[in-house]
């Protein structure tokens, strides 16, 4: 481990969920809509893998909740999924964070998928299931951009010296 | 702030799970969950208009720096519009006054017209899957579930969500829509539901004998007291018959533009008026029935 922490504070947790909600539901050409990562998902994942003991399940639970309120979506759907996803991240931040990005990435396509899959099934129960295998494709398209959410977000935040206890 | 005690989220897990699966059941009970959906929408009409804003900036934008030639073609062109549209609405006016006169003769109600507002739809994007709008007139305006919401074109859909600021449109591609039409050529009615966004309509159960073909335009026929009556739907794309299957297959291209539209029309309508229009409807229509099961061959007419 290096001898460093980063020093986040909370305005860039915020100011960068507060973007991803926005790139959720930025206007797109229609045939690009399929392939919209899922921004949210992403930022979450990348908080929760970074501060394990400050973002966790509560705030993915939150996030999600807007998420369907943008959405319009059954109250309670994207909270479900994120919390899940958000909570298995907890679960293996110790791992992933050793591993190397295309590793990691690897990880993110992974719990994208149970997202999206939790997602189409709560739609399924309730009779409007997506009508697309192309639903899929974000999965895809967010595995490529975990490498610059994680850059991005790694470099807005400033590094001081770990202090020994 | 980074020696803090380590929790377990297991626990918070639990809990969250649990009242996410409260959350998803109370919401399917639609009529108790009015009140949910509306403050989640206060709350995130702040990003939506965010995310708008930059879009109606450059459309503003564009208006602003046309050239005075631009605008000089423009306003002659409109002018020209609104002249020959004049000449239909004279004749609209007669036919209208005709048409209430006839009523008046078959003793029944008049349509009263409807009240009309115009609201801007925000560019925001939804799930791909899902048909839906957002506009940016809530509660304050008087807007209501079940709305209907027109363009130039035609019927658009309805609004599902009321919020203080901005309410939610389904669109007539929606999976969960059905609108009732008729067949402008021959009246036979039918339901055209929605298959998907970018997806044409279908109208369903359809016998293979209806007299429907390809480029009959469909019109609302308002027998479920929520479109207006009379209003453009779509025409008809394509007819195909599966030997071994009861109804046909029928594809519908909306009329109004789903895509494209900024501005939209939202409806008032006088709901009485158009109550008792379609319980005349629907009455006409079981007399008729009576008629042909009294006698199932009628007589050839000559």
């Amino acid at each position: 481990m290096s001898r460093h922490h980063y020093n986040t504070p909370y305005g860039l947790i915020f100011i960068s969920l507060f973007v991803a909600l926005l790139l959720e539901v930025l206007p797109m050409p229609v045939w690009s809509q399929w392939f919209r990562p899922d921004w949210v998902a992403l930022v979450v994942l990348y908080w929760v893998l970074t501060l394990p003991e400050r973002i966790s399940v509560g705030v993915a639970w939150i996030i999600g909740l807007v998420l369907d309120g943008l959405n319009g979506t059954l109250l309670g759907e994207h909270a479900l999924a994120l919390t899940v996803i958000a909570f298995l991240m907890s679960k293996w931040h110790r791992q992933v964070k050793n591993f190397p990005v295309w590793q990691s990435a690897l990880v993110i396509g992974i719990l994208i998928t149970i997202y999206k899959v939790l997602i189409w099934a709560i739609q399924g129960l309730i009779g409007q299931p997506p009508n697309s295998y192309a639903y899929l494709f974000s999965i895809l398209t967010s595995m490529l951009l975990w490498p610059w959410v994680q850059a991005v977000l790694t470099v807005r935040q400033t590094r001081v010296p770990l202090r020994t206890p | 702030m980074l020696f803090r005690r380590h929790s377990n989220p297991g626990f918070r897990f639990v809990i969250l799970l649990v009242l996410s699966g409260c959350l998803m059941f109370y919401d399917q009970k639609k009529q108790q969950s009015e009140h949910l959906h509306s403050a989640l929408s206060a709350v995130v009409a702040p990003l939506q208009y965010a995310i708008s804003m930059p879009f109606e900036l450059l459309a503003w934008a564009q208006d602003s720096f046309s050239t005075h030639q631009q605008l000089l073609q423009e306003n002659a062109d409109l002018k020209a519009k609104l002249l020959l549209q004049q000449a239909q609405i004279q004749k609209i006016l007669e036919l209208e006054k005709e048409n209430r006169q006839l009523r008046a003769l078959l003793k029944s109600s008049s349509y009263l017209g409807s009240n009309v507002k115009v609201a801007q739809i925000l560019a925001v994007d939804v799930d791909p899957y899902m048909a839906q709008a957002v506009i940016d007139k809530g509660k304050k305006y008087g807007v209501f579930e079940g709305q209907p919401v027109i363009d130039a074109d035609g019927v658009m859909g309805q609004v599902i969500q009321v919020g203080p600021l901005t309410s939610r449109v389904m669109l007539i591609t929606d999976t969960r829509s059905a609108v009732p039409v008729q067949d402008e050529r021959t009246g036979i009615r039918a339901i055209a539901i929605g298959t998907g966004p970018q997806r044409p309509l279908a109208l369903i159960n359809v016998p293979e004998t209806a007299d429907i073909k390809v480029g009959d335009r469909l019109l609302t026929s308002g027998l479920d007291l929520r479109y207006p009556v009379g209003y453009p739907l779509g025409i008809v794309k394509s007819v195909n018959f599966h030997s071994g299957q009861l109804f046909a297959t029928i594809a519908i291209q909306p009329a109004a533009n789903l895509n494209q539209s900024r501005q939209v029309l939202l409806m008032w309508l006088p709901a009485q008026a158009v109550y008792s229009e379609a319980k005349q409807d629907l009455e006409k229509m079981a007399k008729e029935k009576q008629e042909t099961d009294k006698n199932p061959l009628p007589p050839m007419s000559e």
